[in-house]
């Protein structure tokens, strides 16, 4: 038994129904008490899917579980077979029924449609949701595709973006366009966007692209061996893996790498002067073991981040993601619970979490600016525009998102060097976020006129609204802040005060002070100054 | 409005019974507006990586002060041996505990695993409370969806406190179900000004300010799924005062009415106490009710609150009520609502899904109100929605609400008419 507050993954069954609402004509009947089609709203509402997921459950009740409930699975499968008619049904049971026992696949095989059934065997007490897409894909991939003789021109297929997935919709067109540069056609693009008969068909492409690890790789595996298809390991997210990519591809396809860069931004954008002082910045990196360790080599290489921490919550991409966090020399952190992440952003104190939107109210209780990289997903996951993750407008992306949380290059100085400004104080937040100037409180001057033209409506910003939580000094019973110093921190811009009082008091406690005056601060600052 | 009764109610109307899919929340839902309302109380489910999914993704945001509420996850080996995962969740309750120490009430919420493997959360519960008390008072309710609608949740909660509650032979009147503290403070202002009191409440804010309960208790009800609460104060002596539910302006003045009756206030005092927000009920129900007026409603079961409702859309903004759904229809606690909603609408208790959206697509009501995982897809068919767990989450009770509540049903039209408006330019 393990308490939990907040989860990164659901259940694996979530996970089968990701797979099977971003396929056509395939229908789930997932074998489930009333209650578990709250599911349905992650899609409905979070991703605003304009159609119900294409799941039947059985929302059993507890006056069933005396009586008959394979019988009312029955009924359910052969219900959904007449009024939706689908090309395959998947056929599982979630936790509740996992302990009921009805054996779904077994009950819709005597059934007897004239489909193809495929039964799902989803551990819900050991597995998780990532494990739940990456079977149930694997499983519909072994019972439909066939080795078949190979399409003229050459074509792979794109593996693994699922309904309810971290910009999925937009990394299948940009890569799709991607290969396109090079000549390449896409085959089939599954599961997201396929049908049970396009899967059929995967078996006519040269090879495939593993776009996602986490809800692909056992497919990829299993067409590898079956269909003699290999399949890519490079995720071309940021520009480097891009175009490692592409030679990946020109290996496997012998075609040219050579594609038309003329849309790609980053690289200017990053090594034009007004990014000077994005050098050195410390991020901490959290979420899929696949995005954080794409992510972490953007940030080192391509924008000049220093990454100080780096972990992912699926235990099952814990060995990749060791390796990429030995490159960097830093501790992995393997773990999906929240509270660990949290203090151990806390102790690190970067300027910058590259994370998932628990990260986001992470940082939002720390102070610490954060940029979403990684499922799990939220309605703001889900933007109108054209937003991907993967190739060069996957890039361009990317520098826009992680940069716009930080406070702007020339503003930097300007608050430090203004700091006693009433209006460059810390609670005034970043100019660019929308939120009103709020005068920082003068003891001296209580009342404050507010200049014509501001519109005291507009409703505060997210960082203004988490600025009081700043936890400014906290004493750590082993260094004490004089308050001459504690003073002189708190003069210091807040998006580096953190660093600053954590580099101070290791400063102290590597010397065996045990008071911090005003000294000692600035003596750290030279002795860790970059 | 008259609080006339029309010549023929709908409490004689056959219920369309329905069994298949149900598109609904199960118990554990409530935990959410449940911890907010205890404040020294906190929820640990036990229960599945579903049930801590669940009240994550049923929150809709997440609240991120640490929340008052969380999941024991069972795992494969609790599965294996009952003795074991007894074991497992005192040291999790001791754990938390431990770490909290502002926790003064633990509910152990039972889930749909935790009732099919037998869990004996009851048991635990006592053990845990000879462990913990007197600091902590440990109870044990099931929000399983197997047992438990969405609402019923609270209802499971509260009426698991009941026979807990210390005895009394005070007439005191007891006001039952969560209200946001506004909707509450309202509604305690409006009886004392009466002259009525003492007034409990239950939930209460704190353990110490728990009612007392006895055979000169009087209690009314403000939400209608609380059935087992009714049926736990009863056994426990306690008189329930009957009445419609405190929705709308007509809602709000029935219900107080009822209890003024029973406490004999004079009709005078009674009408100089409410007139005043009364009139304002009429005037800000007036302004949405002329986008309602003449527009017919289609309610999904959701949350019980459908027949009130209903009764208000109906009587107090004019609204044809074409079929309302209740996930469980409890004749003794909305018999008043059924009698005043004239003759008309299907009445229908429990769900088969995939029938009633073919209804809803035959009869093509002007406004449906239906859960998360429906409206948007309506709305893709050209429908107007009205998400029903707002009903829930927004303080819609008694005068000063009214308007409120009828703009929740208001807004939907209102908003298609705008976007039509500049989709046809």
């Amino acid at each position: 038994m393990k308490l939990t507050l907040w989860t990164y993954e659901g259940p694996p069954h979530v996970g089968a129904m990701r797979v099977a609402t971003g396929m056509k004509g395939m229908h789930y009947v997932l074998h489930a008490p009333q209650g578990d089609t709250y599911a349905d709203l992650l899609f409905t509402m979070i991703e605003r899917r304009n159609h119900r997921p294409p799941v039947t459950f059985t929302t059993f009740q507890a006056r069933d579980l005396g009586g008959d409930t394979a019988n009312l699975f029955k009924d359910s499968a052969r219900d959904a077979y007449d009024r939706f008619q689908p090309q395959a049904m998947i056929v599982g049971a979630s936790c509740t029924a996992e302990l009921i026992q009805d054996d779904p696949g077994g009950l819709a095989e005597a059934l007897g449609l004239p489909i193809p059934v495929i039964p799902l065997d989803l551990p819900s007490y050991q597995r998780k949701e990532n494990f739940g897409a990456d079977e149930t894909f694997y499983q519909i991939v072994k019972a439909l595709a066939q080795p078949m003789p190979r399409t003229e021109a050459i074509t792979c297929n794109l593996l693994g973006a699922t309904a309810l997935g971290f910009r999925h919709r937009d990394d299948v067109t940009e890569v799709t366009r991607l290969l396109s540069l090079m000549g390449i056609s896409v085959n089939v693009a599954a599961p997201m966007g396929a049908t049970p008969d396009d899967i059929a068909r995967m078996g006519q492409a040269h090879f495939n692209v593993l776009l996602y690890p986490e809800t692909g790789e056992a497919a990829a595996r299993h067409l590898e061996r079956a269909c003699g298809q290999p399949y890519t390991k490079i995720v071309p997210i940021g520009v480097g893996a891009t175009r490692d990519f592409l030679h990946e591809v020109s290996a496997l396809t012998g075609l040219s790498a050579k594609v038309d860069e003329s849309g790609l931004r980053l690289p200017w954008w990053s090594a034009s002067v007004d990014s000077t002082y994005l050098t050195g910045k410390r991020v901490y990196i959290f979420g899929d073991a696949t995005h954080v360790t794409t992510a972490a080599r953007i940030a080192a290489t391509e924008i000049g981040f220093e990454v100080v921490g780096m972990g992912c919550f699926n235990r099952e991409f814990a060995r990749p993601l060791r390796a990429a966090a030995k490159a960097y020399g830093v501790e992995p952190l393997i773990t999906d619970d929240y509270l660990e992440v949290e203090a151990e952003i806390a102790r690190l104190q970067p300027e910058l979490i590259l994370g998932t939107q628990m990260e986001r109210h992470i940082g939002k209780r720390l102070g610490i600016p954060c940029a979403v990289i990684s499922a799990p997903v939220h309605v703001q996951d889900f933007p109108a525009r054209y937003s991907p993750q993967m190739g060069f407008e996957g890039a361009n992306v990317i520098f826009d998102s992680w940069i716009h949380p930080l406070v702007m290059g020339l503003e930097e100085h300007l608050l430090t060097m203004f700091r006693e400004d009433f209006e460059f104080h810390d609670e005034a937040g970043a100019s660019h976020h929308g939120g009103k100037a709020v005068p920082r409180q003068e003891e001296e001057l209580p009342t404050y006129v507010v200049p014509a033209g501001q519109d005291l409506s507009a409703p505060l910003d997210r960082y203004a609204a988490m600025i009081p939580d700043i936890p400014i000094i906290t004493p750590s019973g082993e260094v004490v802040w004089l308050p001459d110093a504690e003073r002189e921190l708190k003069k210091i811009p807040f998006f580096v005060r953190g660093k600053a009082k954590r580099n101070t008091e290791r400063y102290a406690t590597d010397r065996g002070l045990f008071e911090i005056s005003v000294d000692t601060l600035y003596e750290a600052k030279a002795h860790y100054a970059r | 409005m008259s609080l006339d009764l029309p010549s023929d109610g709908c409490r004689s109307t056959p219920v369309l019974k329905e069994r298949g899919q149900r598109e609904v929340f199960c118990g554990l839902t409530g935990i959410i507006w449940l911890h907010r309302k205890m404040q020294d109380a906190f929820f640990l489910v036990v229960g599945s990586r579903t049930c801590a999914h669940l009240l994550q993704s049923a929150a809709g945001v997440m609240i991120f002060a640490e929340p008052r509420f969380g999941t024991a996850i069972l795992e494969e080996k609790d599965l294996a041996g009952l003795a074991d995962a007894n074991a497992e969740l005192d040291r999790e309750v001791g754990r938390l505990l431990a770490r909290r120490p502002d926790i003064r009430q633990l509910f152990l919420v039972g889930s749909c695993p935790s009732e099919v493997i037998k869990l004996d959360l009851a048991r635990a519960a006592e053990r845990l409370n000879q462990q913990h008390a007197p600091h902590v008072r440990v109870y044990n309710y099931s929000g399983s969806g197997i047992e438990t609608t969405f609402t019923q949740g609270e209802d499971a909660c509260l009426a698991a406190m009941v026979p807990t509650l210390a005895p009394t032979a005070a007439r005191d009147l007891l006001i039952v179900g969560a209200m946001p503290d506004v909707v509450e403070d309202q509604c305690l202002a409006l009886l004392s000004a009466m002259g009525i009191g003492p007034i409990r409440v239950l939930p209460a804010h704190r353990a110490g300010e728990l009612p007392h309960v006895g055979e000169n208790t009087v209690f009314a009800l403000v939400q209608p799924f609380l059935g087992d609460t009714h049926a736990a104060l009863i056994r426990r002596g306690a008189r329930h005062i009957p009445a419609p539910f405190p929705f709308g302006e007509e809602g709000s003045t029935a219900w107080l009415r009822a209890i003024a009756d029973e406490f004999g206030v004079p009709r005078d005092l009674f009408e100089s106490v409410i007139a005043a927000p009364r009139a304002r009920a009429q005037k800000a129900i007036a302004a949405q009710a002329a986008e309602l007026r003449g527009k017919s409603v289609f309610f999904f079961p959701d949350s019980q609150l459908e027949i009130p409702l209903a009764r208000f859309l109906v009587r107090e903004c004019g609204m044809t009520a074409i079929e309302v759904g209740t996930p469980y229809l409890h004749e003794g606690l909305v018999g008043p609502d059924l009698d005043l909603l004239p003759k008309g609408p299907v009445i229908s208790e429990g769900q088969d899904v995939e029938k009633q959206l073919d209804r809803v697509r035959a009869a093509s009501p002007d406004l449906t109100v239906c859960g998360l995982g429906l409206a948007n897809p309506l709305e893709a068919e050209g429908f107007a929605t009205k998400w029903a767990i707002e009903l829930v989450f927004t303080p819609v009770h008694f005068y000063e609400q009214a308007g409120d509540l009828a703009g929740l049903f208001s807004r939907p039209l209102r908003r298609k008419a705008i976007l039509r408006k500049e989709a046809a330019e």
